[in-house]
């Protein structure tokens, strides 16, 4: 790989001891994927903050490259932590967690990153523009990006994405050039959706036929999709799919004047139930925590959440996580009043998947594909998937 | 045996080989209070990469992988070297923050278990009477 004479000097360590790990890092993976050079980027977003994932290594990692000089170069903020960090206490984390958290979000303070901890930096202030190279890690994010804004982003790791924060810089390789962004194969939707679950349920179906050959999807027969329908598609490819880029006719910048690639695969109404159908294996019954926010809500939930819960009780633990941005707002406007009013609980900074609640409850009602896919794997609860308002009704 | 591979992150190292066919997952595949590879029905199941130069084809998993190859490395129950077929992001990252020395493109069916390993940059060279 071709380093400029400032990128030798920073992989030499002239420019401190982080600086120097980040740039092996970013060689390395160019080395690895075959970039020929290092190239700017205008916006970085890290994974890797909760320390329910991170643990004592990752933490003492993060402290090590703060210590180390690391400052970073470009805007960057971070995926959610593993609590609200201003409201820890009502969301029933341990005291030993919230003090660990607190030291990982110093570490990035410390770095210069602004600490907004959402998996939708595009609704809070980290929002790129169209064919900017960005590095991003949270991979709902990441599949936004790339699809909807039509930045150019690789899948980082929160190391990964780190060492760009440092530099400013990526390797050039993957979905940084324009012919790896072209459509392989043909996706035709024939079924009918208007639910945030069924665009879950959607990316699910997708992304478990291009788990192994990476291919990109071009999706046609989407004839309305809203912000939040598109959140929880992306969220879903990403976690069924692995998938970083899709491209879909009226939403995909990049998607106007391709031709749809000639392998072509139908989307049943039948399939889109079966997948629904594979979300849910607990019972309405079972079902003692309710969870909206995966990914983060936006506005328009928050104030649609509300205006079911109004005046009422909910019976059950109901959390509805966003980002702090959001949350100010929804404060401003007097949502927050009304929700902690009816018992259930809005966090901001972080989210069902990254808080550690593993074998706290015995079943999670959701509308999130998502969620339900770290619900079962990581936290060990059954889970039931559903429309929206039928999740705010589970609470009530 | 001399073999030549790719550097991904220079060093020298010498010791015994632990060789797995199968790729590994560091995080939840090896626990890094122990040493062990704990996954369950890989082929090292209980045995420890603590010291070795471990070989295996590739990694596996959730990049947060490359967090617990630093901790092994802080806990001073790292191995000594890795060797792939073909390195991928978690494993490079692991050994850059880690500092283990890493080399890959090297065809590990030449290696066996027990064989005396000496890495020196992207220079590997194998014994092959058993210590």
């Amino acid at each position: 790989m071709q380093l400029t004479s400032e990128e030798d000097e920073m992989l030499s360590g002239l420019q401190g001891w982080a600086t120097q790990k980040a740039m092996q890092i970013l060689v390395a993976l160019g080395e690895i994927y075959g970039a020929r050079r290092l190239i700017p980027v205008t916006s970085v977003q890290i994974a890797g903050v909760s320390y329910d994932n991170l643990g004592d290594a990752g933490l003492q990692f993060l402290s090590e490259m703060a210590d180390g000089g690391g400052k970073v170069r470009v805007q960057t903020t971070l995926n959610p932590a593993g609590m609200d960090i201003e409201n820890w206490q009502r969301l029933g984390i341990d005291p030993d967690f919230a003090e660990k958290q607190e030291r990982v979000l110093e570490a990035f303070s410390r770095m210069g990153v602004t600490p907004t901890c959402t998996c939708t930096p595009y609704l809070a202030g980290n929002l790129p523009g169209f064919a900017e190279h960005i590095a991003w890690s949270e991979s709902s994010a990441v599949c936004y990006a790339n699809s909807v804004i039509g930045a150019r982003t690789n899948r980082e790791g929160g190391p990964s994405a780190l060492a760009s924060a440092l530099t400013g810089l990526t390797p050039e390789y993957g979905f940084h050039l324009p012919e790896n962004r072209y459509p392989t194969i043909t996706f035709q939707v024939a079924a009918h959706l208007a639910e945030t679950s069924e665009f879950g349920a959607l990316g699910k179906v997708i992304g478990e036929h291009i788990q192994v050959s990476k291919a990109v999807p071009f999706i046609q027969g989407i004839p309305i999709a809203t912000l939040e329908f598109i959140k929880s598609f992306c969220a879903s490819l990403a976690t069924y799919g692995g998938a970083a880029l899709f491209q879909m006719q009226g939403i995909t910048p990049e998607a106007a004047g391709i031709i749809p690639p000639v392998e072509q695969i139908r989307i049943t109404q039948v399939e889109l139930e079966a997948a629904m159908h594979s979300l849910s294996d607990g019972t309405e019954m079972e079902v003692d925590f309710v969870s909206l926010g995966c990914p983060h809500l936006s506005l328009q939930e928050i104030e649609h959440i509300t205006r079911m819960l109004e005046g009422r009780q909910v019976k059950k633990e109901f959390w509805i996580t966003t980002s702090r941005t959001i949350k100010k707002i929804a404060d401003q406007l007097g949502y927050t009043q009304i929700i902690e009013a009816a018992g259930a609980k809005i966090a901001a900074d972080t989210c069902c998947v990254v808080a550690p609640i593993r074998g706290r409850f015995t079943a999670m009602a959701t509308d999130s594909a998502k969620a339900c896919y770290y619900a079962a794997s990581k936290h060990k609860f059954k889970t039931i998937i559903l429309p929206f308002e039928e999740v705010v009704r589970q609470a009530l | 045996m001399i073999l030549h591979g790719r550097s991904i992150f220079r060093g020298t190292a010498q010791g015994e080989a632990l060789v797995s066919m199968q790729p590994i997952s560091f995080f939840g595949g090896v626990d890094p209070d122990s040493g062990k590879v704990v996954e369950h029905g890989h082929p090292l199941e209980g045995q420890s990469i603590t010291g070795k130069i471990l070989i295996f084809p590739t990694g596996k998993g959730s990049t947060v992988g490359s967090y617990t190859l630093y901790r092994l490395k802080m806990n001073g129950l790292a191995p000594r070297a890795i060797l792939n077929v073909e390195c991928e992001t978690i494993i490079a990252v692991g050994c850059i923050i880690a500092e283990i020395p890493c080399v890959d493109h090297i065809n590990i069916d030449e290696i066996h278990s027990g064989n005396m390993v000496q890495v020196d940059g992207d220079c590997v060279s194998v014994e092959e009477s058993i210590i």
